[in-house]
């Protein structure tokens, strides 16, 4: 069975000048973000090559953790200017981090780090500041080193290219009329050529890219949703300490990890930030739990604990919009199916690049020129035709 | 005057590409092991209908009647 369906051209064209707009906006973004992305899918791999670190005694995997209040006192004692920022637990080995931060809100290069070994409690290393290759890539995918300003321009980007996608996957359907899926005309005139693997590679790879395309556009608007997130839930939380001055005693980052494992078993604690005005609360410690499972791994559930009192003051999930972005994030990185899952990302990375490439080519040769003018043509015709019935 | 194309032939295949796709990119997400596995099969899929029509089509590239060497 076939059914046919009817597009007027007019339809088309306006799909057709979708299509290249959307796509000429977002071409050399995309093109910067498909090659500095390659990298970033390997960072893992890469970081344990380039990156050596001291390792932790290996013990085992229930093995109690040492004090963590010793390591920020050893911390603050490295670095006596400054005062704790966070702590964090690594996903991959027993390491703890503690970073040392001179306010509330550092800027590039001013955390200080000192990491531990979390059964020993030894002092493992003070990284140094030197060049870091992924955070480099990293900073140059995500905001081109624009900070805030070029999240937000990525994020149009990312819009704009997911707009490509749709309008591209509309004109598909006219443009292919005339031909079976999939073909590719090796001996044709390269035009020829690059229209049909454009086409190809397009209509093949359209729902990884949408995925990738969209969660992109998520992770660039990250920031502001944590922002809004604080603005809906600090208010009514810091309400009733209002004109109480900044604590001054506060209460064993140890005491308070104990806190929240018992009120939340069913989570692993993976950070905990000290009081702060800007990124939790200045009378709490802000904690950061996952879930225990793959699923649940990737959902964050924060736990606010007053550092005076120790009231657990707040533990619930976090709104749908963050829900969104954390389920976002491993499909944006394809992180999260091991090594043979980042190759297959890296291959749809490629077949992305030349996708972007063909259709860059195509536009240059002035393929616009006999593909407008025929839809203006057959808009033309169409127009002539309507005129004719109304008379 | 206007374009009418069988839906099912020219978007048929495409639809059929983006939902193994979609459950490749969906099964890693449940679990490890059994559905990492799942996904890495499901998301070879459009990567192997890229070879092999790439390949096919520089084999056949001589007999193909009646094609129309025009897009539109």
């Amino acid at each position: 069975m076939t059914t046919s369906n009817s597009i007027r051209p007019q339809t088309v064209r306006a799909w057709y000048r979708i299509h290249k707009w959307s796509s000429l906006i977002c071409t050399a973004f995309l093109l910067m973000a498909c090659v500095t992305g390659l990298p970033l899918v390997f960072s893992d791999e890469l970081q344990a090559v380039l990156e050596s670190h001291v390792a932790p005694v290996q013990a085992d995997p229930g093995a109690a953790t040492a004090n963590v209040g010793a390591m920020v006192a050893q911390a603050q004692a490295r670095f006596p200017s400054l005062r704790p920022f966070n702590v964090y637990w690594d996903d991959d080995e027993p390491r703890i981090f503690v970073n040392m931060s001179p306010s509330d809100k550092p800027k590039d290069g001013e955390i200080k780090q000192a990491v531990f070994d979390a059964h020993t409690g030894r002092l493992l290393e003070i990284p140094t500041d030197r060049f870091n290759l992924i955070g480099f890539f990293l900073r140059l995918h995500s905001e081109m080193f624009l900070g805030l300003t070029g999240e937000l321009v990525m994020g149009v980007m990312a819009l704009s290219f997911v707009l490509s996608l749709v309008s591209g996957a509309l004109v598909y359907g006219p443009f292919m009329r005339r031909l079976s899926f999939g073909t590719y005309r090796a001996d044709g005139k390269p035009r020829t050529r690059w229209f049909d693997l454009h086409n190809l590679l397009g209509i093949v790879t359209l729902t990884w890219a949408f995925v990738v395309g969209a969660t992109g556009v998520m992770n660039a608007i990250s920031t502001p949703l944590f922002g809004l997130w604080r603005a809906q839930t600090m208010p009514a939380i810091l309400a009733p300490y209002h004109g109480k001055p900044a604590p001054t005693h506060l209460q064993s980052v140890d005491t308070t990890v104990q806190e929240v494992a018992s009120a939340m078993p069913a989570m692993r604690i993976t950070s905990v930030l000290f009081p702060n005005k800007i990124f939790g609360s200045p009378q709490h410690y802000l904690v950061w739990t996952e879930g225990k499972t793959p699923l649940t791994s990737r959902l964050m559930t924060p736990a606010l604990v007053d550092v005076q009192t120790g009231a657990l003051t707040i533990s619930k999930g976090l709104p749908w919009y963050l829900r969104a972005l954390e389920v976002s994030r491993p499909l944006h990185f394809g992180d999260y199916g091991g090594v043979p899952l980042k190759i297959i990302w890296a291959l749809f990375d490629v077949a992305l690049i030349v996708v972007l490439l063909s259709g860059v080519y195509l536009w240059m040769i002035r393929r616009k020129a006999p593909v407008e003018k025929e839809l203006n043509r057959l808009v033309k015709l169409e127009e002539e035709k309507v005129g004719v019935l109304a008379r | 005057m206007s374009y009418s194309f069988p839906f099912r032939k020219v978007y048929g295949p495409a639809v059929v590409i983006a939902v193994i796709t979609l459950c490749g990119l969906l099964s890693a997400l449940f679990g490890d092991g059994i559905w990492d596995a799942l996904s890495w099969v499901a998301l070879i899929v459009p990567l192997a209908v890229i070879v092999r029509y790439y390949y096919s089509g520089r084999r056949g590239s001589v007999r193909r009647p009646g094609m129309s060497g025009k897009a539109l």
